[in-house]
């Protein structure tokens, strides 16, 4: 049954590639511009610059992503807990939340960049702040929902509100926390590819940037397909994380 | 050994005070099972919390053993409505939660826990979640955690009202054989008549909202072999309707005035 299901999957996915090629291939024969190679090209100078040094700016933009996931969850997933069970602090900060997160902070770029200087520490920033928000409100959201029922039965088993985090509020976000990382992964990435597009000479971004100033269509394309490797096998590690964490959801 | 004297509770339901109970005056003896019945929003629920501890009343006090009770008590064990266990623990996660947060040894859990599983027959379930289990199981689980607390009062909110009419009539067995087993004393609240009559020595009729003790109906034959088919249940029964039907007839009218 299990491997039934894995041989399954494995099959779904190779069709989601197939047919993920193939559009490319037609819309690029159809379309017959430079900029949009064929996918075998595009392969073939992939696996070409990879080696040659696309791996480093892949690297560097997996560091960047993964640390701004990392301090985006470890800031906002704790408050978000504690707003979400605390109805008089969530009406103080709710007006504030709403006000703050229309605000496109993408803008803020060069306001970061002159205070944090053009290092790897203001394009962190950058991410943390507009994931900050999705996680926050969220996990906020999640909490708020957790069932009564739930929290009285373990109240009435003597658990202290520490007790309450660690076996109800806690395991019961989880779920959610983990839709809103994978939502933030998708944000990060693309913030990230525009905070590389200048003032840089290392990651993905920049090597896009730069391939496509000198006109390299097939290099620029390899660039292309490693961001989008970067945030496939990203999507990977949050799946198996959560099944290792949540194993009630695969039952 | 639990008493309720004079207990009113009044709770806020957005802008409006909402009055569930008025006036409880109530005594729980040791090993006597009580069954509390009432029309739907009577405060049935919030009665038992009251004596869970979860709840403080407005007015009056709630006592255990000539104590007032202001948080869960070590003695009491409480069976919510829909079971209350929690979907990311497996069974034996679940069950051992309460001997867990009393810092109870792993080993010691493990002996209690055991003995628990075989006495319920769900041994067989242990590493399942409760999405995995059917009504009655996590019925079962329920009852697990609530037995592994050595509880001298085990209290229960319509404990059995999700199952289907063969279950329930299993398990309000179950409930019996292991209470007096066990030398529980039991508070259940139902909407049942016939579980009222069936698992309470005393079954307790509480009015329509603002939720007063109405009558207090003596059933010495509970607990007989067979009773369920017996015919003193069904005059029971029919004893326990006429008393709910009058007085949720007075309560209309009361309110119609």
């Amino acid at each position: 049954m299990a491997s039934d299901y894995k041989n399954n999957k494995f099959i779904i996915l190779t069709i989601a590639i197939l047919i993920l090629f193939l559009g490319w291939e037609i819309i690029a024969l159809l379309l017959q511009n430079p900029a949009l190679p064929c996918p075998i090209p595009a392969i073939a100078a992939f696996f070409q610059v990879f080696p040659q040094g696309l791996w480093k700016h892949f690297l560097v933009s997996t560091y960047r992503v993964l640390t701004s996931l990392f301090l985006g969850l470890a800031l906002a997933v704790p408050l978000g807990l504690y707003i979400g069970r605390n109805s008089k602090l969530d009406k103080w900060l709710s007006p504030q939340l709403y006000l703050i997160y229309p605000i496109p902070k993408i803008a803020l770029l060069p306001v970061i960049f002159a205070i944090f200087k053009i290092g790897d520490l203001s394009k962190i920033i950058l991410i943390v702040i507009i994931i900050f928000f999705q996680i926050l409100i969220t996990t906020r959201d999640a909490a708020k929902k957790i069932p009564a029922n739930s929290i009285l039965s373990v109240l009435s088993l003597g658990a202290t509100p520490r007790d309450i985090y660690s076996h109800v509020i806690i395991p019961g976000c989880l779920p959610e926390i983990f839709t809103a990382t994978r939502i933030s992964l998708g944000t990060a990435i693309s913030v990230l590819f525009f905070a590389e597009s200048f003032a840089t000479v290392e990651g993905l971004g920049y090597f896009i940037f730069e391939t496509w100033s000198r006109v390299n269509y097939p290099e620029m394309f390899a660039g292309i397909i490693a961001i989008s490797l970067q945030g496939f096998l990203l999507f990977l590690l949050v799946d198996l994380f959560q099944r290792l964490v949540c194993p009630w959801l695969y039952t | 050994m639990l008493s309720l004297n004079n207990v009113s509770l009044t709770y806020s339901n957005g802008n409006t005070a909402v009055q569930a109970l008025a006036g409880v005056n109530l005594k729980i003896e040791k090993g006597k099972s009580y069954a509390v019945i009432g029309p739907s929003g009577c405060g049935k629920t919030s009665l038992i919390f009251l004596m869970a501890g979860l709840l403080m009343p407005t007015q009056g006090e709630v006592c255990l053993y000539e104590q007032q009770v202001v948080k869960p008590h070590r003695e009491t064990a409480l069976i919510l409505q829909e079971y209350g266990l929690l979907p990311w623990k497996t069974v034996w996660e679940n069950a051992a939660l309460g001997l867990k947060l009393r810092k109870v040894p792993d080993q010691e859990i493990a002996d209690i826990l055991g003995r628990v599983f075989a006495e319920l027959e769900i041994t067989e379930c242990i590493d399942r979640y409760p999405n995995q289990l059917s009504g009655g199981q996590k019925q079962r689980v329920a009852l697990a955690r609530a037995l592994s607390l050595q509880p001298k009062i085990l209290l229960m909110d319509e404990p059995l009202s999700a199952l289907d009419a063969l279950t329930r009539e299993n398990l309000q067995e179950e409930i019996l054989r292991l209470i007096k087993k066990h030398k529980i004393t039991c508070v259940l609240v139902t909407h049942s008549i016939e579980e009222a009559v069936y698992l309470g020595q005393e079954i307790i009729i509480l009015s329509a909202r603002p939720g007063r003790i109405n009558a207090i109906v003596a059933n010495p034959a509970q607990g007989i072999e067979g009773y369920r088919h017996n015919m003193s249940f069904h005059e029971k029964c029919t004893e326990v309707r006429d008393l709910l039907e009058v007085h949720s007839q007075s309560g209309i009218r009361l309110q119609e005035q």
